[in-house]
Protein backbone atom coordinates (compact mmCIF):
# COMPACT_ATOMS: atom_id res chain seq x y z
CA UNK A 1 0.00 0.00 0.00
CA UNK A 2 1.31 3.46 -1.20
CA UNK A 3 -0.37 5.60 0.70
CA UNK A 4 -0.23 4.05 3.86
CA UNK A 5 0.36 6.99 6.93
CA UNK A 6 1.66 4.53 9.52
CA UNK A 7 2.68 1.00 8.31
CA UNK A 8 4.18 -1.67 10.39
CA UNK A 9 5.90 -4.74 9.20
CA UNK A 10 7.11 -7.49 11.10
CA UNK A 11 7.36 -5.69 14.47
CA UNK A 12 8.60 -7.57 17.03
CA UNK A 13 9.32 -6.50 21.28
CA UNK A 14 10.38 -8.34 24.18
CA UNK A 15 10.39 -6.95 27.51
CA UNK A 16 13.62 -9.20 28.86
CA UNK A 17 11.95 -12.46 28.11
CA UNK A 18 8.44 -11.83 27.77
CA UNK A 19 7.77 -11.52 23.93
CA UNK A 20 5.03 -8.63 23.88
CA UNK A 21 4.73 -7.68 20.20
CA UNK A 22 4.88 -10.79 17.77
CA UNK A 23 4.89 -10.17 13.90
CA UNK A 24 2.51 -7.71 14.08
CA UNK A 25 1.52 -6.30 10.51
CA UNK A 26 -0.50 -3.26 9.84
CA UNK A 27 -1.06 -0.45 8.14
CA UNK A 28 -2.87 2.86 8.98
CA UNK A 29 -3.70 5.23 5.68
CA UNK A 30 -4.14 8.85 5.59
CA UNK A 31 -7.73 9.41 7.08
CA UNK A 32 -8.55 5.58 8.33
CA UNK A 33 -9.72 5.43 11.80
CA UNK A 34 -8.25 1.76 13.28
CA UNK A 35 -9.85 0.63 16.36
CA UNK A 36 -7.53 -2.00 18.15
CA UNK A 37 -9.32 -4.51 21.06
CA UNK A 38 -7.98 -7.43 23.17
CA UNK A 39 -7.72 -8.40 26.84
CA UNK A 40 -5.43 -6.80 28.70
CA UNK A 41 -1.95 -7.63 28.21
CA UNK A 42 -2.21 -8.45 24.43
CA UNK A 43 0.19 -5.93 23.93
CA UNK A 44 -2.61 -3.43 22.34
CA UNK A 45 -1.22 -0.47 24.28
CA UNK A 46 2.28 -1.19 23.15
CA UNK A 47 1.21 -1.18 19.40
CA UNK A 48 0.82 2.49 20.09
CA UNK A 49 3.41 3.30 22.28
CA UNK A 50 5.45 2.12 19.37
CA UNK A 51 4.21 4.06 16.49
CA UNK A 52 5.44 7.17 18.57
CA UNK A 53 9.20 6.05 20.30
CA UNK A 54 7.67 5.98 23.35
CA UNK A 55 8.43 2.48 23.31
CA UNK A 56 11.62 0.84 20.95
CA UNK A 57 10.76 -2.61 19.32
CA UNK A 58 13.34 -4.62 18.34
CA UNK A 59 12.67 -6.15 15.10
CA UNK A 60 10.55 -5.53 12.20
CA UNK A 61 9.84 -2.14 10.45
CA UNK A 62 7.80 0.94 10.94
CA UNK A 63 7.33 3.41 8.79
CA UNK A 64 5.36 6.63 8.78
CA UNK A 65 4.81 8.71 5.54
CA UNK A 66 7.27 6.42 4.34
CA UNK A 67 10.36 7.39 6.64
CA UNK A 68 11.85 4.59 9.14
CA UNK A 69 11.45 5.47 12.59
CA UNK A 70 14.62 4.64 14.31
CA UNK A 71 16.15 5.04 17.36
CA UNK A 72 18.15 8.18 16.32
CA UNK A 73 16.51 11.30 18.20
CA UNK A 74 16.43 13.21 15.09
CA UNK A 75 13.94 10.49 14.00
CA UNK A 76 12.15 10.59 17.31
CA UNK A 77 12.31 14.87 17.41
CA UNK A 78 10.59 14.56 14.19
CA UNK A 79 7.53 12.53 14.59
CA UNK A 80 6.63 13.86 18.17
CA UNK A 81 4.30 16.41 17.55
CA UNK A 82 3.15 14.86 14.40
CA UNK A 83 1.74 11.84 16.33
CA UNK A 84 -0.44 12.64 18.53
CA UNK A 85 -1.17 10.72 21.90
CA UNK A 86 -4.11 11.02 24.53
CA UNK A 87 -2.96 8.76 27.46
CA UNK A 88 -5.27 6.77 29.57
CA UNK A 89 -4.14 8.89 32.65
CA UNK A 90 -4.42 11.85 30.78
CA UNK A 91 -1.07 13.47 31.82
CA UNK A 92 -1.82 17.08 31.85
CA UNK A 93 0.97 18.94 33.45
CA UNK A 94 -0.46 20.10 37.26
CA UNK A 95 1.14 22.91 37.88
CA UNK A 96 0.22 24.71 34.63
CA UNK A 97 -2.91 26.11 33.58
CA UNK A 98 -5.52 24.38 30.97
CA UNK A 99 -4.42 26.94 28.86
CA UNK A 100 -0.54 26.99 29.39
CA UNK A 101 -1.13 22.86 28.80
CA UNK A 102 -2.14 23.74 25.33
CA UNK A 103 0.23 26.42 24.52
CA UNK A 104 3.74 24.87 25.59
CA UNK A 105 3.97 22.56 22.87
CA UNK A 106 3.26 25.09 20.06
CA UNK A 107 5.27 28.18 21.59
CA UNK A 108 8.43 25.94 22.96
CA UNK A 109 8.64 23.22 20.23
CA UNK A 110 7.32 24.77 16.93
CA UNK A 111 8.43 28.13 17.78
CA UNK A 112 4.65 29.75 17.25
CA UNK A 113 4.04 33.15 18.40
CA UNK A 114 2.18 33.08 21.83
CA UNK A 115 -0.87 35.15 20.91
CA UNK A 116 -0.93 32.46 17.75
CA UNK A 117 -0.53 29.54 20.34
CA UNK A 118 -3.36 31.06 22.39
CA UNK A 119 -5.80 31.64 19.78
CA UNK A 120 -4.95 28.22 18.56
CA UNK A 121 -5.68 26.62 21.83
CA UNK A 122 -8.73 28.91 22.70
CA UNK A 123 -9.76 27.41 19.26
CA UNK A 124 -9.15 23.64 20.25
CA UNK A 125 -10.72 23.95 23.60
CA UNK A 126 -14.00 25.85 21.77
CA UNK A 127 -14.18 22.53 19.96
CA UNK A 128 -13.61 20.09 22.98
CA UNK A 129 -16.34 22.15 24.33
CA UNK A 130 -14.95 23.45 27.34
CA UNK A 131 -14.30 27.08 26.71
CA UNK A 132 -14.53 28.67 29.65
CA UNK A 133 -12.06 26.32 31.62
CA UNK A 134 -8.93 27.74 29.72
CA UNK A 135 -7.26 29.24 33.36
CA UNK A 136 -8.32 26.90 35.47
CA UNK A 137 -5.67 24.36 36.50
CA UNK A 138 -6.40 20.49 35.34
CA UNK A 139 -6.92 19.51 39.01
CA UNK A 140 -10.16 21.94 39.28
CA UNK A 141 -11.72 19.92 36.38
CA UNK A 142 -13.79 16.39 36.30
CA UNK A 143 -11.50 13.71 34.48
CA UNK A 144 -13.83 13.75 31.27
CA UNK A 145 -12.99 17.00 30.99
CA UNK A 146 -9.10 16.57 31.76
CA UNK A 147 -9.34 13.86 29.09
CA UNK A 148 -10.66 16.32 26.83
CA UNK A 149 -8.12 19.09 27.99
CA UNK A 150 -5.76 16.32 26.66
CA UNK A 151 -6.98 15.66 23.51
CA UNK A 152 -6.88 19.49 22.77
CA UNK A 153 -3.52 19.35 23.43
CA UNK A 154 -2.84 17.00 21.23
CA UNK A 155 -4.61 18.58 18.48
CA UNK A 156 -2.64 21.60 19.09
CA UNK A 157 0.13 20.61 17.91
CA UNK A 158 -1.78 19.89 14.44
CA UNK A 159 -0.44 16.23 14.37
CA UNK A 160 -1.02 13.89 11.29
CA UNK A 161 -2.48 11.10 13.31
CA UNK A 162 -3.29 10.83 16.69
CA UNK A 163 -3.03 7.79 19.05
CA UNK A 164 -5.77 6.90 21.92
CA UNK A 165 -3.86 4.55 24.25
CA UNK A 166 -7.41 3.34 26.16
CA UNK A 167 -8.57 7.10 26.50
CA UNK A 168 -11.82 6.23 28.73
CA UNK A 169 -10.56 3.83 30.82
CA UNK A 170 -9.57 5.76 33.75
CA UNK A 171 -12.85 7.66 33.70
CA UNK A 172 -16.35 7.61 35.75
CA UNK A 173 -19.13 5.91 33.75
CA UNK A 174 -20.85 9.26 33.13
CA UNK A 175 -18.09 10.94 31.68
CA UNK A 176 -17.03 8.21 29.22
CA UNK A 177 -19.59 9.66 26.33
CA UNK A 178 -18.51 13.14 26.64
CA UNK A 179 -14.84 12.09 25.52
CA UNK A 180 -16.34 9.71 23.21
CA UNK A 181 -18.24 12.21 21.56
CA UNK A 182 -15.82 14.52 20.89
CA UNK A 183 -13.61 11.75 19.42
CA UNK A 184 -16.41 10.87 17.13
CA UNK A 185 -16.60 14.56 15.51
CA UNK A 186 -12.99 14.00 15.08
CA UNK A 187 -13.40 10.94 13.50
CA UNK A 188 -15.61 12.41 11.03
CA UNK A 189 -13.89 15.37 10.54
CA UNK A 190 -11.64 13.34 8.76
CA UNK A 191 -8.85 12.57 11.54
CA UNK A 192 -6.56 9.58 11.46
CA UNK A 193 -6.77 7.87 14.30
CA UNK A 194 -5.44 4.79 16.10
CA UNK A 195 -7.53 3.69 19.22
CA UNK A 196 -6.60 1.59 21.93
CA UNK A 197 -10.68 0.92 23.69
CA UNK A 198 -12.99 -1.35 24.61
CA UNK A 199 -15.87 1.02 23.75
CA UNK A 200 -17.55 -1.09 21.47
CA UNK A 201 -20.75 1.19 20.37
CA UNK A 202 -17.65 3.86 19.73
CA UNK A 203 -16.00 1.23 17.13
CA UNK A 204 -18.87 0.43 15.33
CA UNK A 205 -19.82 4.00 14.57
CA UNK A 206 -16.64 5.29 13.43
CA UNK A 207 -13.86 2.47 12.99
CA UNK A 208 -12.88 1.70 9.39
CA UNK A 209 -10.89 -1.26 10.55
CA UNK A 210 -11.18 -3.46 13.29
CA UNK A 211 -7.41 -4.71 15.17
CA UNK A 212 -8.14 -7.78 17.52
CA UNK A 213 -5.19 -8.66 19.74
CA UNK A 214 -4.16 -11.19 21.85
CA UNK A 215 -0.76 -12.54 23.37
CA UNK A 216 1.54 -10.19 21.60
CA UNK A 217 -0.19 -11.08 18.26
CA UNK A 218 -2.79 -9.80 16.13
CA UNK A 219 -5.59 -12.51 15.69
CA UNK A 220 -7.91 -10.98 13.21
CA UNK A 221 -8.16 -7.84 11.49
CA UNK A 222 -11.10 -7.28 9.52
CA UNK A 223 -13.62 -4.36 8.29
CA UNK A 224 -16.47 -3.58 11.52
CA UNK A 225 -19.23 -5.06 9.56
CA UNK A 226 -17.47 -9.11 9.40
CA UNK A 227 -15.90 -8.25 12.87
CA UNK A 228 -18.75 -8.21 14.88
CA UNK A 229 -21.35 -9.99 12.71
CA UNK A 230 -19.17 -12.92 11.81
CA UNK A 231 -15.84 -13.10 13.74
CA UNK A 232 -12.88 -15.41 12.56
CA UNK A 233 -11.68 -16.90 15.46
CA UNK A 234 -12.60 -18.64 19.00
CA UNK A 235 -10.80 -15.88 20.81
CA UNK A 236 -12.41 -13.01 19.28
CA UNK A 237 -15.68 -14.46 19.45
CA UNK A 238 -14.87 -15.22 23.17
CA UNK A 239 -13.66 -11.83 23.71
CA UNK A 240 -16.45 -10.39 22.14
CA UNK A 241 -18.77 -12.17 23.82
CA UNK A 242 -17.07 -11.20 27.32
CA UNK A 243 -17.14 -7.47 26.50
CA UNK A 244 -20.49 -7.27 24.88
CA UNK A 245 -22.76 -9.15 27.09
CA UNK A 246 -23.87 -6.63 29.65
CA UNK B 1 45.87 13.09 76.45
CA UNK B 2 42.16 13.40 78.91
CA UNK B 3 43.75 15.23 81.44
CA UNK B 4 44.63 18.80 79.95
CA UNK B 5 40.76 18.38 78.18
CA UNK B 6 39.34 17.82 81.56
CA UNK B 7 41.69 20.87 82.87
CA UNK B 8 40.32 22.78 80.01
CA UNK B 9 36.56 22.02 80.25
CA UNK B 10 37.11 23.19 84.46
CA UNK B 11 38.37 25.94 83.34
CA UNK B 12 35.59 26.85 80.91
CA UNK B 13 32.86 26.22 83.27
CA UNK B 14 34.84 28.09 86.23
CA UNK B 15 34.93 31.10 83.63
CA UNK B 16 31.34 30.38 82.38
CA UNK B 17 30.18 31.41 86.25
CA UNK B 18 30.95 34.39 88.18
CA UNK B 19 33.21 33.59 90.86
CA UNK B 20 29.92 34.15 93.51
CA UNK B 21 28.48 31.28 90.79
CA UNK B 22 25.86 33.90 89.32
CA UNK B 23 26.04 34.95 85.81
CA UNK B 24 28.14 37.27 84.57
CA UNK B 25 25.73 38.64 81.98
CA UNK B 26 26.92 42.07 82.00
CA UNK B 27 29.16 41.32 79.32
CA UNK B 28 26.27 41.67 77.12
CA UNK B 29 24.41 44.37 78.99
CA UNK B 30 23.01 46.82 75.90
CA UNK B 31 22.46 49.30 79.37
CA UNK B 32 26.28 49.77 79.58
CA UNK B 33 28.91 51.13 76.89
CA UNK B 34 31.24 48.03 77.39
CA UNK B 35 28.12 45.58 77.00
CA UNK B 36 26.89 47.27 74.08
CA UNK B 37 29.64 47.44 71.98
CA UNK B 38 30.49 43.90 73.04
CA UNK B 39 26.97 43.30 71.24
CA UNK B 40 27.62 45.37 68.63
CA UNK B 41 31.10 42.89 67.81
CA UNK B 42 29.06 39.68 68.65
CA UNK B 43 26.17 40.63 65.73
CA UNK B 44 28.56 41.98 63.51
CA UNK B 45 29.24 38.71 62.27
CA UNK B 46 25.83 38.16 61.38
CA UNK B 47 26.25 39.71 57.55
CA UNK B 48 29.03 37.13 56.57
CA UNK B 49 27.20 34.31 58.33
CA UNK B 50 24.59 34.99 56.15
CA UNK B 51 26.35 36.07 52.79
CA UNK B 52 28.72 32.83 53.21
CA UNK B 53 25.56 30.61 53.71
CA UNK B 54 23.38 32.27 51.10
CA UNK B 55 26.34 31.94 48.37
CA UNK B 56 26.95 28.56 49.12
CA UNK B 57 23.72 27.75 49.29
CA UNK B 58 23.07 29.20 45.73
CA UNK B 59 25.85 27.63 44.15
CA UNK B 60 24.98 24.16 45.72
CA UNK B 61 21.74 24.08 44.13
CA UNK B 62 23.24 24.40 40.67
CA UNK B 63 25.87 22.40 41.09
CA UNK B 64 23.41 20.06 42.99
CA UNK B 65 21.13 20.07 39.81
CA UNK B 66 23.72 19.54 37.21
CA UNK B 67 25.41 16.68 39.38
CA UNK B 68 21.82 15.40 39.38
CA UNK B 69 20.67 15.03 35.70
CA UNK B 70 23.36 12.29 34.85
CA UNK B 71 22.25 10.11 37.52
CA UNK B 72 18.73 9.78 35.51
CA UNK B 73 20.35 9.24 31.82
CA UNK B 74 20.06 6.11 30.59
CA UNK B 75 23.66 5.80 29.64
CA UNK B 76 25.50 3.79 32.48
CA UNK B 77 28.70 5.84 31.76
CA UNK B 78 26.93 9.20 33.16
CA UNK B 79 24.98 7.54 36.01
CA UNK B 80 28.71 6.56 37.05
CA UNK B 81 30.04 10.02 36.69
CA UNK B 82 27.07 11.02 38.87
CA UNK B 83 27.27 7.83 41.65
CA UNK B 84 31.19 8.76 42.03
CA UNK B 85 30.45 12.13 42.44
CA UNK B 86 28.02 11.54 45.30
CA UNK B 87 29.39 8.94 47.11
CA UNK B 88 32.88 11.11 47.04
CA UNK B 89 31.58 14.15 48.39
CA UNK B 90 29.30 13.44 50.90
CA UNK B 91 31.78 11.14 52.32
CA UNK B 92 34.06 13.96 53.51
CA UNK B 93 33.94 15.85 56.69
CA UNK B 94 32.81 18.74 56.56
CA UNK B 95 36.11 20.19 58.71
CA UNK B 96 38.86 18.34 56.77
CA UNK B 97 37.76 19.14 53.55
CA UNK B 98 37.75 22.95 55.10
CA UNK B 99 41.22 22.51 55.88
CA UNK B 100 42.18 21.05 52.56
CA UNK B 101 40.02 23.74 50.46
CA UNK B 102 41.98 26.34 52.53
CA UNK B 103 45.74 25.33 53.10
CA UNK B 104 45.68 22.61 50.53
CA UNK B 105 44.25 23.55 47.30
CA UNK B 106 46.43 27.08 46.77
CA UNK B 107 49.31 24.83 46.79
CA UNK B 108 47.32 22.39 43.79
CA UNK B 109 47.20 25.85 42.14
CA UNK B 110 50.75 27.01 42.21
CA UNK B 111 51.96 23.67 40.84
CA UNK B 112 49.55 24.28 38.18
CA UNK B 113 50.95 27.48 37.85
CA UNK B 114 48.03 29.19 39.18
CA UNK B 115 48.28 31.82 41.35
CA UNK B 116 44.54 31.88 42.64
CA UNK B 117 44.60 32.52 46.18
CA UNK B 118 41.84 31.65 48.67
CA UNK B 119 40.59 33.68 51.54
CA UNK B 120 38.60 32.43 54.66
CA UNK B 121 36.02 33.78 52.95
CA UNK B 122 35.71 31.89 49.62
CA UNK B 123 37.17 28.99 51.26
CA UNK B 124 34.46 28.64 53.20
CA UNK B 125 31.97 29.34 50.20
CA UNK B 126 33.78 26.74 48.20
CA UNK B 127 33.63 24.30 50.85
CA UNK B 128 30.13 24.70 52.14
CA UNK B 129 28.96 24.44 48.42
CA UNK B 130 30.42 21.42 47.40
CA UNK B 131 29.77 19.35 50.45
CA UNK B 132 26.17 20.40 50.35
CA UNK B 133 25.75 19.58 46.55
CA UNK B 134 26.03 15.95 47.10
CA UNK B 135 23.02 16.26 49.59
CA UNK B 136 21.62 18.09 47.29
CA UNK B 137 21.93 16.59 44.03
CA UNK B 138 20.00 13.27 45.88
CA UNK B 139 17.65 15.71 46.74
CA UNK B 140 16.76 16.52 43.37
CA UNK B 141 17.44 13.17 42.16
CA UNK B 142 14.16 12.21 44.91
CA UNK B 143 12.35 14.71 43.89
CA UNK B 144 12.56 13.91 39.96
CA UNK B 145 12.01 10.34 40.13
CA UNK B 146 8.84 10.89 41.89
CA UNK B 147 7.27 12.56 38.87
CA UNK B 148 5.29 10.16 37.37
CA UNK B 149 6.56 8.77 34.08
CA UNK B 150 3.71 10.03 32.10
CA UNK B 151 4.52 13.40 31.99
CA UNK B 152 7.75 12.57 30.48
CA UNK B 153 5.72 10.73 27.88
CA UNK B 154 3.47 13.50 27.86
CA UNK B 155 5.92 15.85 27.12
CA UNK B 156 7.81 14.00 24.17
CA UNK B 157 4.44 13.75 22.12
CA UNK B 158 4.15 17.36 22.01
CA UNK B 159 7.27 17.46 20.72
CA UNK B 160 9.47 19.05 23.48
CA UNK B 161 12.96 18.62 23.41
CA UNK B 162 15.29 16.98 27.02
CA UNK B 163 15.98 19.73 27.72
CA UNK B 164 12.43 21.68 27.48
CA UNK B 165 11.04 18.60 29.43
CA UNK B 166 13.31 19.06 32.08
CA UNK B 167 12.75 23.26 31.91
CA UNK B 168 8.93 23.75 31.64
CA UNK B 169 7.49 20.07 33.26
CA UNK B 170 9.65 18.37 35.62
CA UNK B 171 11.77 20.27 37.42
CA UNK B 172 8.74 23.13 38.35
CA UNK B 173 6.90 20.35 39.64
CA UNK B 174 9.56 18.60 41.35
CA UNK B 175 10.78 21.53 42.61
CA UNK B 176 7.39 22.56 44.46
CA UNK B 177 7.95 18.64 46.25
CA UNK B 178 11.55 19.11 47.00
CA UNK B 179 11.14 22.97 48.54
CA UNK B 180 11.00 21.46 52.12
CA UNK B 181 14.34 19.34 52.15
CA UNK B 182 16.00 21.61 50.44
CA UNK B 183 14.57 24.64 53.09
CA UNK B 184 16.64 21.81 55.35
CA UNK B 185 19.61 21.67 53.76
CA UNK B 186 19.99 25.60 54.30
CA UNK B 187 19.56 25.63 57.61
CA UNK B 188 22.29 23.03 57.73
CA UNK B 189 24.54 24.98 56.16
CA UNK B 190 23.52 27.96 57.95
CA UNK B 191 24.82 26.23 60.82
CA UNK B 192 27.99 24.61 59.28
CA UNK B 193 29.28 27.67 58.58
CA UNK B 194 30.39 27.87 62.14
CA UNK B 195 33.08 26.19 60.77
CA UNK B 196 34.42 29.05 58.68
CA UNK B 197 35.57 30.60 62.30
CA UNK B 198 38.44 28.11 62.65
CA UNK B 199 39.99 29.23 59.14
CA UNK B 200 39.95 32.79 60.54
CA UNK B 201 36.21 34.18 59.55
CA UNK B 202 34.91 36.62 61.33
CA UNK B 203 31.46 35.04 61.69
CA UNK B 204 28.92 34.59 64.59
CA UNK B 205 30.92 31.93 65.85
CA UNK B 206 34.69 33.53 65.56
CA UNK B 207 33.47 36.65 67.11
CA UNK B 208 31.63 34.67 70.15
CA UNK B 209 35.16 33.22 70.69
CA UNK B 210 37.32 35.73 70.46
CA UNK B 211 35.29 37.64 73.01
CA UNK B 212 35.66 34.75 75.23
CA UNK B 213 39.04 34.60 75.16
CA UNK B 214 39.30 38.53 76.31
CA UNK B 215 35.98 38.47 78.47
CA UNK B 216 35.97 34.95 79.61
CA UNK B 217 32.65 34.60 79.65
CA UNK B 218 32.08 31.63 77.74
CA UNK B 219 28.57 30.81 78.83
CA UNK B 220 27.15 33.68 78.48
CA UNK B 221 28.44 34.42 75.27
CA UNK B 222 28.02 30.99 73.79
CA UNK B 223 24.15 31.13 74.82
CA UNK B 224 23.88 34.53 73.17
CA UNK B 225 25.38 32.95 70.06
CA UNK B 226 22.81 29.97 70.24
CA UNK B 227 20.50 32.95 70.39
CA UNK B 228 21.65 34.25 67.36
CA UNK B 229 21.61 30.49 65.26
CA UNK B 230 18.00 30.20 66.50
CA UNK B 231 16.34 33.78 65.13
CA UNK B 232 18.83 33.29 61.86
CA UNK B 233 16.83 29.85 61.62
CA UNK B 234 13.58 30.69 62.58
CA UNK B 235 13.13 33.47 60.13
CA UNK B 236 14.39 31.02 57.17
CA UNK B 237 11.39 28.61 58.62
CA UNK B 238 9.54 31.62 57.83
CA UNK B 239 10.69 32.24 54.84
CA UNK B 240 10.33 29.01 53.34
CA UNK B 241 6.63 28.41 54.26
CA UNK B 242 6.07 32.09 52.76
CA UNK B 243 7.33 30.15 49.58
CA UNK B 244 5.63 26.98 49.91
CA UNK B 245 2.43 28.73 50.05
CA UNK B 246 3.23 31.06 46.87
CA UNK B 247 4.30 28.62 45.14
CA UNK B 248 1.84 26.04 46.25
CA UNK B 249 1.79 22.36 45.48
CA UNK B 250 0.25 20.41 42.69
CA UNK B 251 -3.19 19.74 44.75
CA UNK B 252 -3.99 23.18 45.13
CA UNK B 253 -7.81 23.94 44.59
Amino acid sequence: MTDAMIELVDVNKWFGDFHVLKNINMTVGAGEKVVICGPSGSGKSTVVRSINRLEEHQKGTIRFNGAELTNDPKSVASIQGEIGMVFQQFNLFPHLSVLENLTLGPIKARGLERSKAVERARHYLERVRIPDQADKLPSQLSGGQQQRVAIARSLCMEPKVLLFDEPTSALDPEMISEVLDVMVELAQDGMTMVVVTHEMGFARKVADKMVFMDQGEIVEQSDPQAFFANPQTERCRTFLSQILQH
Amino acid sequence: MMKPIFALLLLLGVAGCSSSGNWGWYVIDPTTKSGWINIKFLVSGMGNTILISVIAAAISIIVGLIVALPGQSSKRGWRIVNRVYVEFIRSIPLLPMLFWVFYGLPIVFKSMGLDIPIDPFWGAVITLAVSDSAFTAEIYRSGIQSIAKGQKEAAQTIGLNYYQTMRYVILPQAIRRILPPLANQFIYIVKMSAFASVIGMQELTRRANELVVTEYRPLELYSLLIVEYLVLVLIISAGVRWLERRMGSDERH
